[in-house]
């Protein structure tokens, strides 16, 4: 059975990891790689590792830094941040990266996927949509939540689907950090206009945010920030992760539920 | 010594981090050079096909590759798309794979789906090992590994398939045939298991 992912998603700010609230107020949260050390020993589906820098300040991805961390992984890695040529996604499987990620060059043109998708396959291509709810459905925004785009979530997503896309990330700015669980309405108009794999990320609060996304979608991507690096109600920053055993009953719990 | 085809495809350094870990000396090779006193091979790869066959021709390493693997015999792991280019050719591109196999790579037919989500196969997935000793020993019986995929390898003879997974329908997600073997799914990806597999082709 191809079982759902869950996916720690790390946040890279000036460096270290963060983790955000409505994609504001960055927490210091620990090292990259002390990080991905931590991880491997839970044994992760699969690791997202965003910089939410390089967009914004317009410049190219830390590839040193993010050499390290594939080197260093034990799973998948899907890197995503200041990502707008194909010979950047080139240069980032290259690295030993598993999927590259685009949002705001992939809005300005899909042409750049259906692209860099000819040169490293249609697998290694992500798209990320952050959106925010605006009245009955969600806009597509960028340059991490600061610029609107006019564009509806749910069309955009089938177009990339079209373009070539090998993931769709669906990002909820509204609900980053509340811990509050997914906004299943956004999960469910995107999952049903395009079947490519798709990853949810924006809410989760605990594993049963986890496992109420699996049990209604199945096979799908739940990656979360807070609740893996943080515990208890004061926010103390834990890495964590369920271990194997776990998480198989989480989702078989799920699935026979759903 | 393993010897890794560093011809700029694939996750190198994860597959040396693990053979590092296991302390199994291993080399990355760059050149033909590098590549010849080879005991054990292994051909990594992501991306498109042609992408990946255009990369390892223009690496200059093809000749002494073949030469290994046909010649002289070295066992040989090709992983993930390094798997796919052992076959004659694929669906995904126009130039001829390197015939190590008789086989041909496939895109998956969404028509069998029934699932919501279609293509790439993406995550991990349960491998069914049709032999468990060789490339496939101390697995356990829960052995899952990390797909990343598009296309499939499709032996003809069924004798060369040592796994199978189930994506839609059941595929040959581990083949061997002789001294080569192929793994469509990602050892150095794939925690435990994978690293079990990695120490197992050491040992072959």
């Amino acid at each position: 059975m191809l079982r759902p992912r869950i996916i720690p998603c790390l946040l890279v700010h000036k460096g270290g990891l963060v983790k955000t609230v409505g994609f504001d107020k960055p927490k210091y949260v620990g090292d990259p790689l002390n990080a991905v050390r931590i991880f491997n020993e839970k044994e992760v589906d699969e690791l997202m590792v965003v910089d939410i820098d390089a967009t914004r300040q317009q410049r190219e991805p830390d590839y040193a830094l993010i050499a390290k961390l594939a080197a260093e992984c034990r799973m998948p890695l899907a890197y995503g941040g200041g990502v707008h040529t194909v010979e950047q996604f080139e240069r980032l499987i290259s690295l030993g990266v598993e999927k590259v990620a685009a949002s705001a060059a992939a809005v300005a043109d899909l042409g750049l996927i259906t692209r860099a998708a000819e040169r490293v396959g249609g697998q290694s291509v992500v798209v990320v949509v952050d959106v925010r709810k605006k009245g009955k459905g969600y806009e597509v925004f960028t340059h991490n939540g600061t610029r609107a785009t006019g564009l509806d979530a749910v069309d955009f997503a089938r177009r990339a689907e079209a373009a070539g896309v090998g993931e769709i990330v669906v990002n909820s700015i509204d609900r980053d950090g509340q811990m509050k669980g997914y906004d299943l309405d956004l999960v469910r108009l995107v999952r049903n206009a395009v079947s490519c794999p798709l990853t949810v990320l924006g809410g989760a609060g605990s594993l049963a945010d986890v496992g109420a996304l699996v049990g209604e979608f199945g096979t799908i991507g739940a990656a979360a920030g807070s609740v893996f690096v943080f515990k208890g109600v004061y926010r103390a920053v834990l890495i964590n992760y369920p271990a194997r055993k776990d998480k198989d009953a989480l989702v078989a719990a799920a699935v026979g539920r759903g | 010594m393993i010897t890794i085809v560093d011809y700029g495809v694939g996750n190198v350094q994860a597959l040396a981090n693990i053979y590092k870990r296991l302390e199994i000396p291993c080399l990355l090779a760059k050149s033909a050079a590098e590549l010849a006193g080879a005991s054990h091979v292994i051909l990594p790869g992501v991306g498109a096909f042609d992408w990946a066959m255009a990369r390892l021709q223009a690496s200059g390493m093809r000749e002494a590759l073949d030469d290994l693997v046909k010649v002289q015999g070295k066992p040989v792991l090709g992983i993930c798309v390094g798997m796919q280019m052992m076959a004659r050719g694929s669906d995904e591109g126009q130039l001829p794979g390197l015939g190590w196999f008789d086989a041909h790579v496939h895109r998956f037919d969404e028509a069998k789906f029934t699932s919501r989500t279609h293509l790439p196969h993406m995550g991990w997935n349960d491998v069914e090992p049709v032999r468990t000793d060789g490339l496939l020993r101390d697995l356990g019986s829960d052995a899952r590994f990390y797909f990343l995929h598009s296309y499939y390898f499709a032996p003809n003879d069924p004798a060369d398939v040592l796994a199978t997974t189930v994506y839609g329908e059941r595929f040959a997600c581990a083949v061997q045939r002789s001294n080569v073997h192929g793994a469509q799914f990602h050892p150095e990806k794939s925690h435990g298991w994978g690293i079990q597999l990695l120490k197992n082709f050491a040992g072959l």
